[in-house]
């Protein structure tokens, strides 16, 4: 999680190939980063220069789901999507669900589970396990299978995976029909998310002062809709978390009503 | 390992992207990347500059008009997957969706990709036939339409010329008396290329013989395809087991596998045998239901 942190130091040398490519707008955690690539350029290689390194290189051949990203909120192998087509797109990536300290309920549950032994495989996992709860919030274990199908794990077996994704299903409904949502500050992706735009890019920029939970995300959404909200850590929190961001690379930028 | 250097050209629009291909034909497009990608990585194809056909959205979309679905070419496998106009008139297509690939490649890989690249395991190929689908062609000279028994040429060739896209697919509407099913054989249930793959419908009048019959496979020849012999065992004939067995006799028969790391020749002819005895069954039983 502290990668997001970290300074893009290898974009745009030795690998472009001598080509200085184009400078390319990636939206990662709700966080955007302008970056010059190369059009051969992975959207693998770009994120883990960036410091996202919780996004692993497995076997760059769409087989492991090691390298698993949500684009746009659907999951994809992002050894298999160049750089360039992710311009603009949200991307989400393990460490932009949660934080050591507020860990999303897939990650709690596959911490408790102990659906996590290396770890290799644990990111990816849990986006697809995101990505089915998303849209499938009580999935039998079938579905479940089928959703980690494209996640190859070599320690676990499976069982504690699927078992991690079953209660944190749960937890993900009993936090839903308490109403949570809308009495509650809103946690880690669920903030970022309800930012989003549901049909584009963009990312609007956050003010300096503190909003919290749904009064933020009410707040900062862009009002033609086109907009999302990018924050410090790819996300809103606590009270306060939304501040200015450090570094020079990557600042956020008012593109609301741009295209592509 | 990095890809090799290329240029990305992204047009915004059809007309930009066929003017694109006019200007320099040959250029390869690039849909949803899932094999082209793996294959520049392996060295197993070579191209200085593709055509990024992700921003054109007159290329995406599924839409049902009175005589036909048509299926954008840049629509993911996942959004034929769940598309319930697919599910109606298209239901094998959808069934070679589910097993196509993983959830995470089906998010990415398009029907058009993956029909323009050609395999002979291609996933949706053998439905498509089956369905007597046609692939609608687009350049600057204007569109152009192929049915889709005619649109392969050979392993990675097609009909499509260099400075054409492939832009959509038409299947016509489901008609009454439809039967219609799917299998696919893989070494394991996910993420597996077809050893084999089996789409079978038929049409049934109301004394229950077949008025048409279509029977395609994938993966045992260098192009998807149809087996004709196979489909004329089925001709006015009411659909039983011994029907159903002789038809996947002739379609073995009529095969041309090859040995590679998924199964032998022999194998092949015989899975190839299985599976359309198996998916004509399962319209036996279908018609039994109706």
């Amino acid at each position: 999680m502290s990668g997001a942190n970290a300074k893009p130091t290898l974009t745009g040398e030795p690998r472009s190939g001598g080509r200085p490519g184009r400078p390319v707008r990636l939206v990662v955690n709700g966080r955007v980063h302008e970056v010059t690539l190369p059009a051969h350029r992975t959207l693998l290689e770009a994120l883990r220069d960036l410091g996202y390194v919780d996004v692993k290189n497995g076997c760059e051949k769409g087989d492991c789901g090691a390298c698993a990203v949500l684009l746009d909120g659907k999951v994809v192998n992002s050894c298999l999507v160049l750089a360039w087509q992710a311009e603009g797109k949200p991307i989400t990536t393990n460490a932009g669900l949660g934080t050591v300290e507020h860990p999303h309920p897939i990650q709690e549950a596959f911490a408790d589970a102990g659906a996590v032994q290396c770890g290799y495989c644990t990111p990816g996992m849990v986006l697809a396990a995101k990505a089915l709860l998303d849209v499938n919030p009580n999935p039998s274990e079938a579905e479940i299978r089928e959703a980690i199908s494209g996640n190859l794990c070599r320690c676990t077996g499976y069982g504690q995976i699927i078992e991690a994704v079953q209660v944190a299903a749960g937890k993900l409904r009993e936090l839903s029909g308490s109403g949570a949502k809308e009495s509650r500050l809103l946690r880690g992706e669920r903030a970022a998310e309800s930012l989003r735009s549901p049909n584009g890019p963009g990312a609007v920029a956050t003010p300096g002062a503190s909003l919290t939970g749904e009064r933020a995300a009410e707040s900062l959404r862009s009002p033609d809709g086109s907009g999302a909200v990018a924050t410090p850590r790819g996300a809103l929190t606590q009270e306060g978390d939304v501040s200015c961001l450090p570094g020079s690379q990557e600042h956020l930028i008012r593109r609301g009503g741009e295209g592509r | 390992m990095t890809l090799p250097v290329f240029e990305l050209v992204q047009p915004r629009s059809l007309r930009d992207a066929i003017d694109a291909l006019a200007a320099a034909p040959g250029m390869e497009p690039i849909a949803g990347g899932t094999s082209l990608l793996v294959d520049l990585r392996g060295g197993r194809a070579k191209q200085e500059v593709l055509l990024d056909l992700g921003w054109i959205d007159e290329l995406r979309g599924i839409t049902l008009d009175s005589h036909e679905l048509i299926i954008g070419a840049m629509a993911t496998i996942a959004e034929v997957l769940r598309s319930p106009a697919v599910a109606e008139h298209a239901s094998i297509l959808a069934q070679a969706c589910a097993s196509f690939a993983s959830p995470l490649v089906r998010n990415r890989a398009t029907i058009g990709g993956n029909l323009a690249y050609a395999s002979p395991a291609a996933d949706t190929a053998p439905p498509l036939l089956a369905l007597d689908a046609v692939v609608e062609l687009r350049s600057v000279r204007g569109r152009r339409q192929v049915p889709i028994a005619e649109f392969f040429r050979g392993v990675r060739k097609t009909a499509r010329r260099p400075d054409e896209l492939l832009a959509s697919i038409h299947i016509p509407r489901a008609v009454p008396g439809t039967l219609s099913a799917y299998r696919k054989l893989g070494l394991r249930k996910a993420d597996a290329i077809s050893v084999v793959s089996a789409a079978a419908r038929v049409v049934v009048d109301q004394a229950g013989r077949c008025e048409l019959a279509r029977i395609a496979l994938g993966a045992v020849a260098p192009t998807p395809t149809r087996v004709g012999k196979a489909e004329a065992a089925l001709g006015k004939r009411t659909l039983t087991s011994e029907v159903a067995e002789a038809a996947a006799k002739l379609a073995a028969e009529a095969t041309s596998p090859i040995d590679d790391v998924r199964g032998t020749v022999a194998y092949r002819k015989r899975a190839a045998e299985a599976l359309v005895r198996r998916v004509l069954m399962e319209l036996v039983e279908k018609g039994g239901d109706a």
